[in-house]
């Protein structure tokens, strides 16, 4: 069921839980306010061009190139989305895509989609905007703007994105650091040539055949200083933060420490039984899995024994149906 | 691409787990997750519990126990990425290998905190796996509307679930045109360089792209012939019954139990 093969959407488990809630906190933030300027600005006719285009992102995904040896480029579709609708819609069209391949498809977690809306949704369409906003006043001319801004927007959401996301791992401890960020940024810095190009050829298609839907593009809706600013320092935040992190893991594990701190389960169950180890090392841990067991033998059993109940019971609880 | 596979993962079937609100369902499968992940590392009690919750809810919804594992197998890749926790934390040793000059030493220490954070990714797919399999998508918007996600966001959500199946047949339709355009000859590779590739892609995408805002706006047009006047409306779901708020209510209490016991066996009292 890998529909979208992008080595991004983070699965439950590999968060913490300190790390998810934040992030949910951050998405929620990020999503309120989008949800808030869309009311103000977009028409009743953007509700259906939103949701069909969240479901054109999706199938996009589908599409792929082959690059070299097995591997292949892909598209995400925040650039692309940006470039169409304007941030703000773009947000809420990213959310949905994210949602619903976590919710529906197991792709990234339920849990952790805070972040991964965080990364593939906010991130990826703010940095898409200040691409799009810095280019538009290098270049006078609409073509080379258009093209130009949707590679770079296209390349610098998946890296950014990426570089997110290998933080985000290395202060759940779930990745060390030192490998978790070198290789997300690298892989990705990859990957993002794909998307890139695709989202180039994407511009280029609809310029030369609808170039209304990508030249108006909503100029007014973009045109917004708060969108830039906060982007710069995103990209300033992550590309800076996380080589200087893989160097120096131990600023990133003190950070970790903090966050373990408030997680108090985790971390102190580590210090207070040092040696509680693997089953077959200790007597202890053999008596351990056994509770364990017995405990799992008794809940299935009692749920197998009102399963069973209910099959009895099922051709008068059909009778008696309200 | 995934064509054997449907890509609707409900599975029409009678049981209890489909007869529930998909309300409480969907706020149960969060706590639980929530719980799992919150449970300590190399708590070991806990686990087969957990698997055992999990291998019971697939019989009880009738999904059956082998196709619960054989979904959720594709969590498998993500370890990958927790691999390296063998070498990286220092603890007791376990083994150690010498690679292109470079020692690397494996830990216990280490060898726990993999173990565990892969099963919690792995239980936690299953649960997500059981919501999914028992809850049509109508009813896990029930769910988002009743955890206050706003409207708009919901509307959104539900448009794009409606034409999903329709887009991604688009893609498929257009993939099978540029490998039909494309045939290669055994020793003649065909196409152009990779540049050229991503170009005809981008193309594809864009082509896409273009049918989905035509659509949408074909869309519109039957929205406002309905009555559409701007407004997304939503029907007023029924009040839960105060059975169903016990049943949530105790599937909570059970998580809040699992996670007591696991802070027990973890020594943290």
């Amino acid at each position: 069921m890998l529909l979208s093969p992008l080595p991004m959407h983070i699965p439950d488990g590999f968060l913490s839980v300190v790390v998810s809630v934040f992030f949910w906190l951050i998405s929620i933030g990020g999503i309120g306010f989008a949800l808030r300027k869309v009311n103000q600005v977009i028409g009743e006719r953007e509700v259906p061009l939103m949701g069909v285009l969240a479901a054109a992102i999706f199938a996009g995904q589908m599409l792929n190139f082959t690059v070299t040896g097995g591997t292949s480029g892909h598209l995400m579709g925040a650039a692309l989305a940006t470039i169409i609708v304007g941030p703000w819609a773009a947000i809420l069209v990213m959310t949905s895509v994210v949602s619903i391949q976590a919710l529906v498809f197991q792709d990234g977690g339920l849990l952790v989609l805070g972040a991964n809306i965080f990364n593939m949704g906010i991130l990826g369409v703010v940095l898409s905007a200040m691409v799009m906003q810095f280019i538009r006043k290098i270049f006078q001319n609409r073509k080379k703007y258009l093209l130009g801004g949707s590679f770079i927007a296209g390349w610098l959401s998946i890296f950014i994105a990426s570089l997110a996301a290998g933080l985000e791992l290395a202060i759940s401890g779930t990745s060390p650091v030192q490998i978790a960020v070198p290789a997300m940024a690298g892989i990705h810095a990859l990957i993002g040539i794909g998307e890139g190009l695709i989202t180039l050829g994407a511009v280029l298609f609809l310029y030369i055949n609808r170039p209304d839907l990508v030249t108006h593009p909503n100029e007014a809706k973009n045109a917004n200083s708060g969108i830039v600013v906060a982007g710069v320092i995103l990209t300033v935040l992550l590309a800076v933060l996380s080589p200087l992190a893989s160097s120096h893991p131990d600023g990133l594990e003190w950070v970790a420490e903090t966050a373990a701190f408030l997680n108090f389960a985790k971390e102190s169950t580590y210090q207070i039984i040092p040696d509680y180890l693997l089953p077959g090392l200790h007597n202890e841990a053999v008596a351990t899995i056994f509770a364990g067991l017995i405990g799992a033998v008794i809940v299935f059993g009692v749920i197998f024994v009102m399963m069973n109940q209910r099959k009895k019971q099922l051709p008068q609880r059909e009778t008696d149906f309200e | 691409m995934s064509n054997s596979q449907p890509l609707n993962p409900y599975i029409q079937l009678e049981s209890p787990a489909h007869r529930l609100d998909s309300r409480i369902k969907l706020s149960l499968v969060f706590v639980y997750i929530l719980t799992i992940n919150l449970i300590p590392h190399a708590v070991w009690v806990v686990f087969p519990i957990l698997f055992s919750v999990n291998l019971s809810l697939a019989v009880v919804s009738g999904i059956g126990i082998k196709k619960l594992l054989k979904r959720s197998l594709w969590v498998l890749p993500f370890v990958i990425a927790v691999f390296p926790l063998l070498f990286s934390i220092r603890g007791n040793t376990w083994f150690e290998i010498t690679l292109l000059g470079f020692s690397f030493t494996a830990s216990w220490e280490g060898l726990e905190r993999l173990l565990s954070i892969v099963l919690k990714a792995w239980f936690s797919i299953q649960a997500a796996i059981i919501l999914v399999s028992t809850t049509k998508f109508e009813g896990i918007l029930k769910g988002l509307r009743w955890m206050k996600i706003p409207k708009l966001l919901v509307a959104v959500i539900g448009l794009m679930w409606r034409y999903l199946f329709v887009l991604v047949a688009e893609a498929k339709r257009l993939l099978v045109a540029r490998s039909s355009r494309s045939s290669d000859l055994p020793d003649f590779h065909s196409g152009g360089s990779m540049i050229w590739r991503a170009q005809v892609t981008g193309y594809m995408a864009g082509n896409l792209l273009l049918r989905s805002i035509e659509r949408s706006d074909r869309v519109y047009m039957a929205m406002l012939s309905r009555g559409y006047d701007g407004e997304v409306r939503m029907d007023n779901d029924r009040v839960l019954s105060r059975k169903e708020i016990h049943i949530l209510l105790i599937g909570i209490l059970i998580c809040v139990c699992l996670f007591v016991l696991s802070l027990y066996f973890g020594g943290a009292f």
